[in-house]
């Protein structure tokens, strides 16, 4: 008998997705100029939504107030390209070192409430945050501003070449963000947190110190939120306090997509996304039923398969693409 | 003496706020649900006193007398067909549903009403005002003040003083305990969403004669009214008064600053009170 992660099911699914990973990365020369944009957008909010599924998931810091730092990020961006003079790779980056730093004030404040109150003050943040930004004359005020066409030409020679490093930026920070979140549950701290997630009180008394923990989910997670928000932003090329710390595209869009694919997992987010993007691509057309319509369905999956579609999958067939579980497995000779 | 008006100003303001904050608290005290939709269903509430007052013509504030069932009803149903199985120790599911409810709430008006502001006119009392001293008070914020006051006290008294109030106590204290004593959990449970929405309904109308709304306004009454509860502290009625007056005017003499600073200035009242006293103010329980 012996105890492993992994699992035939995880190897043809790592294999498998490295497949999908190239065939993606050589997305400029196969897809055309819309295609590319829709799947850039639909990189972002895999990411964005792994990101809210660790934080929600793993750590139990269920936040409505993510837009903060989306916002935050993508007015980084326009600031360090315009004012500092940076190239917008590097204030990618730059914003992603911003982002966590500015957290850690928000966090050791907001951390002060429980539960579903916490929620509401992630939120109370992002409006200061968006109302903030309003008032800063210099980034357009209230109105917004638009990133100069001469930062945008220094990224890449010509519109193709432009776009294609747009698009490598947004599948990769997919690939970062989901490969962070996982190696991140493997590790020491990863095992602290399930720990957490699973009982508490029982975590705290083997010695975890859970506020540490949190902080240090929420820190990483603000980071890679700002730098998932300034990519959002050089794809839009146009920001606006209201645009920037919109609480429905940013965060009420984010949760359908994890509660959909299946909270607590790392296939859910991926799951959820597709399913977000084809019912979008689909219902689009309805406008405001088709958010009626997404709203009944996170109820109705709520209320009915808390574990999403994810979890019905994997209750029915116990499988999963991401080795994190251990499992026994019995040898013949054993019996 | 501007000050001073200010200072009153934001005072009555809390009253308003205090109407928001009320149905929040109670739901929280009795069942410890927050609800994410509280401040959709304050619009909500504003758009029945539109239709009731547009279909018959009456006064806005008889339209209390409309509103204010149907959102009980509305409450009793909510939490008995889809809040109830909600509840337990994990947070998530009524976060969620509620989170849902408020998406679907919002848009279902943007499709029934438009996005374009509305508002109740409410005919000479909304210009109407007394003079005390060298201060102009408006009639309707003194009388949206009192209600407020009105409404706390009637809940106190209910609470402490009537055969649903210390229903509502003792689920609060302990569910199974109280189950076993006979009471019906999900029934007090309705009864209490059913008293919350119709404070909500009132403050919906007050919210709706005072000012414009449209659907998405919804998103920031939720945060004046958690605000109110969180600066008065946790389970304390009168204490969410206080908080709501706290808000109320740190946004008028933020708005006496600046006019940009109106709304951040009570968010950040609220954020010191959240840094010095995380418990808030007059907390009784916690949370």
């Amino acid at each position: 008998m012996k105890v492993t992660r992994t699992s035939p099911a995880a190897r043809i699914a790592a294999i498998f997705g490295l497949l999908v990973l190239i065939i993606l990365a050589a997305g400029p020369y196969w897809a055309g100029r819309a295609d590319m944009r829709l799947m850039s957008e639909i990189f972002l909010y895999l990411a964005l939504a792994s990101l809210w599924n660790l934080m929600a998931g793993y750590a139990g810091l269920v936040s409505v107030g993510q837009q903060a730092f989306v916002g935050f990020g993508g007015y980084m961006l326009f600031a360090l390209t315009i004012f500092g003079g940076l190239s917008p790779v590097v204030a990618i980056a730059g914003a992603a070192v911003l982002g966590s730093l500015i957290a850690v004030p928000v966090a050791v404040l907001i951390f002060r409430l429980r539960g579903a109150y916490f929620a509401i003050g992630t939120w109370v943040m992002a409006e200061v945050f968006r109302l903030t930004f309003a008032q800063v004359s210099a980034l357009g005020g209230g109105s917004g501003s638009s990133l100069p066409v001469g930062i945008v030409r220094s990224m890449a020679d010509g519109r193709a070449a432009r776009e294609a490093l747009s698009y490598w930026l947004a599948l990769g920070m997919a690939v970062v963000v989901i490969a962070a979140v996982y190696f991140f549950l493997r590790s020491r701290q990863g095992l602290a947190l399930t720990a957490i997630r699973d009982n508490e009180l029982a975590a705290g008394s083997l010695g975890i110190d859970i506020w540490r923990t949190k902080f240090v989910v929420y820190i990483v997670t603000a980071g890679l939120t700002s730098m998932v928000g300034a990519l959002i932003f050089l794809q839009k090329l146009r920001i606006s306090p209201d645009a920037a710390f919109s609480v429905n595209d940013w965060t009420a869009f984010v949760i359908f997509i994890v509660v959909i694919g299946g909270i607590g997992t790392l296939e859910g987010p991926i799951i959820g996304t597709l399913i977000f993007f084809a019912l979008r691509e689909t219902l689009a057309d309805l406008g405001s039923t088709y958010l009626m319509v997404l709203g009944a369905v996170a109820i109705v999956i709520m209320l009915k398969a808390p574990k999403g579609v994810w979890g019905l999958i994997r209750s029915r067939y116990d499988f999963e693409l991401f080795p994190l579980s251990y499992r026994v497995h019995h040898d013949d000779t054993d019996k | 003496m501007d000050w001073v008006n200010a200072l009153v100003q934001g005072t009555l303001l809390g009253g308003l706020y205090a109407l928001f904050a009320a149905g929040l608290s109670l739901i929280f005290g009795i069942m410890r649900l927050v609800n994410i939709a509280h401040g959709d269903l304050i619009v909500l509430a504003s758009y029945l006193g539109l239709v009731v007052v547009t279909a018959t013509g009456m006064h806005p504030l008889l339209a209390l007398a409309v509103a204010v069932p149907a959102m009980a009803v509305l409450g009793y149903v909510l939490q008995h067909g889809i809040l109830n199985q909600t509840l337990g120790d994990d947070l998530l599911p009524p976060l969620l549903v509620t989170f849902g409810l408020s998406v679907i709430i919002q848009n279902a008006l943007l499709e029934g009403f438009t996005a374009d502001p509305q508002k109740m006119n409410a005919g000479a009392i909304e210009t109407a005002s007394v003079s005390v001293g060298s201060l102009q008070l408006g009639v309707l914020p003194i009388l949206t003040f009192a209600t407020a006051v009105g409404v706390i006290a009637a809940l106190q008294w209910m609470f402490y003083n009537t055969a649903l109030g210390r229903a509502f106590r003792a689920v609060s204290d302990n569910q199974e305990i109280a189950q076993l004593m006979g009471l019906n959990r999900r029934h007090i449970f309705g009864l209490a969403m059913g008293l919350a929405l119709g404070v909500t309904a009132i403050a919906g109308i007050f919210l709706g004669i005072r000012t414009s709304f449209d659907p998405s306004a919804g998103a920031s009454r939720l945060i004046f009214g958690f605000e109110a509860v969180i600066i008065g502290g946790l389970g304390n009625l009168w204490g969410t008064l206080a908080g709501g007056v706290i808000l109320g005017v740190s946004q008028t003499l933020g708005a006496k600053i600046d006019p940009g600073y109106q709304i951040l200035a009570g968010h950040i009242a609220f954020l010191v009170v959240l840094a010095v006293r995380p418990q808030g103010l007059f907390p009784r329980v916690s949370g």
